[in-house]
């Protein structure tokens, strides 16, 4: 095991500690700022695999960005220093059996793909040209159907922060 | 051996850097901003011209004592202005000076600023919401609407830059650069530009540190040396964004005899900005929250997609 190898296995290990911290902690916040250091860590991960692009896009998206976001909607709403009380037990109970149950299927799909055969990292200087020209050839019809999604969820949102007809008396 | 050397050169060349540049600019704010208002600031401490304030207001920070409230979450408390400060420094790392004089050269070195620059907000927003206090609330609050409205024209225009060079890393920007994209890019550069002031939270957009308001936003509880690093990551906050505006939009190192002065002319386009950062604090009132929002929203992010447009049109002209 080499020191690459090594820096990889302690990120996973952050990334999936801190992971479970964010679905066990029960101060709301707390989850929310473990989940910006899992995200972290995935980033780091995506460096030591030498995707520069993709790893910074990470951290400037979804620390970034998208913790942000949490944050305010957290803060706007309901955040008490200290711990919330727990769901009742038959919610966790549900909780706990849909999330084995995505668990169950994403093992399934992913140790199918586990093999012993070892890819040599690209060391290539060019990384973003690369990203770019393959998303926009090979990946462009996924590209667009998320930007159709995105936009769905745009209008969607604008529909719901106009309020019903007559609602606010207008 | 050698290459250990350079390395440790190297860092300890940032953190002079990350130490000294935002002290030189506090001091120029103190000075400029008394004479703009026909004060003369700081005369005594150091002797000359009071050079040395800072130096003794950092003794006196360092004397407070450091007040943790009751009511506060002690862990996120403590750990916000680190969070707030180290992503500053990280970002500094990666701004060139001139050819071959920059702490750690990537391929994709815009991007790593504009994604570290991204995480030091959250250092607020923590320290916001663990103070346990209503006013440091709604000043995170403010922080974070602040920072989704002006993140976007903030990204876009850089992303214009990295457009017209071809390039993502920041020396190669440089190296792209002649002086006519003063007029192609200069729409963004003033989008960039307003639009990192408003990040830092800097006058007229300092919504979210109002003190006639809510005290001092996000920072209210804080005293001793954990306020005195919130506030020397504003100060190093001005230096980035001044660096990354001069080296993405000003030509960086371009400039008469550039082989040897290079660096020098970088520096002095950074200060220049600097100035322009204190001058616009002390020309301009504080905007209000929703005004904030419709700069953003109504004029910076359509500016910003003008821009991008421009700069796809003539690159591919």
């Amino acid at each position: 095991m080499n020191a690459v190898e090594l820096a990889f296995a302690l990120l996973g290990a952050v990334a999936v500690g801190a992971g479970a911290l964010v679905v066990t902690t029960n101060r709301i916040v707390h989850a929310a700022l473990w989940l910006a250091v899992s995200l972290g860590a995935v980033a780091g991960m995506f460096l030591l695999l030498t995707a520069e692009l993709l790893a910074w896009v990470q951290v400037l998206i979804y620390v970034g960005a998208v913790v942000v976001l949490v944050l305010f909607a957290l803060m706007l709403t309901r955040a008490p220093i200290g711990p919330t009380p727990s769901a009742p037990a038959g919610r966790l109970a549900v909780a706990g059996a849909v999330a084995a149950g995505t668990a169950v299927v994403l093992l399934a799909a992913l140790l199918g793909t586990l093999g012993v055969e070892r890819l040599e990292l690209s060391t290539t200087t060019d990384g973003a040209r690369e990203f770019g020209t393959a998303l926009f050839s090979g990946w462009v019809l996924p590209f667009e159907v998320l930007s159709v999604l995105l936009l769905a969820a745009l209008v969607g949102a604008i529909v719901l922060s106009k309020g019903r007809r007559g609602e606010d008396g207008r | 051996m050698t290459e250990i050397l350079e390395v440790l050169l190297r860092v300890v060349g940032v953190l002079a850097a990350f130490l000294l540049l935002p002290l030189l600019v506090g001091q120029t704010e103190h000075k400029v901003m008394a004479h703009m208002q026909g004060r003369v600031g700081p005369m005594y401490a150091g002797g000359f011209h009071g050079f040395a304030q800072l130096v003794a207001d950092g003794v006196k920070f360092a004397q407070k004592e450091d007040v943790l409230p009751a009511r506060a979450d002690r862990a996120v408390f403590r750990l916000a202005p680190a969070v707030a400060l180290v992503p500053y420094l990280v970002a500094l790392a990666f701004v060139p000076l001139a050819p071959g004089l920059v702490g750690v050269d990537v391929d994709a070195g815009l991007l790593v600023v504009l994604a570290v620059m991204g995480v030091g907000v959250l250092g607020a927003l923590m320290g916001g919401w663990a103070s346990g206090n209503k006013y440091a609330l709604l000043g995170g609050l403010r922080t974070a609407a602040q920072l989704m409205a002006y993140e976007l024209p903030f990204v876009l225009t850089a992303a214009s830059v990295a457009m017209a060079a071809g390039t993502l890393s920041l020396p190669g920007i440089v190296e792209a650069w002649q002086p006519w994209w003063l007029l192609w890019q200069g729409l963004g550069a003033g989008v960039f530009f307003v639009a990192g002031l408003a990040e830092l939270q800097r006058p007229p957009f300092d919504m979210p540190v109002a003190d006639s308001e809510i005290i001092f936003g996000a920072f209210t509880e804080y005293t001793g040396l954990r306020f005195a690093f919130f506030l020397l990551a504003e100060y190093a906050g001005i230096v980035l964004l001044c660096a990354l505006t001069a080296v993405l939009f000003l030509g960086g190192w371009h400039g008469p005899v550039e082989d040897a002065l290079g660096w020098l002319w970088t520096l002095l386009k950074t200060l220049a900005l600097a100035v322009l950062v204190i001058w616009l604090r002390v020309a301009y009132p504080r905007l209000r929250e929703d005004q904030l929002q419709r700069l953003a929203w109504q004029w910076l992010v359509p500016l910003a997609l003008v821009q991008l447009g421009l700069t796809g049109v003539v690159a591919l002209a």
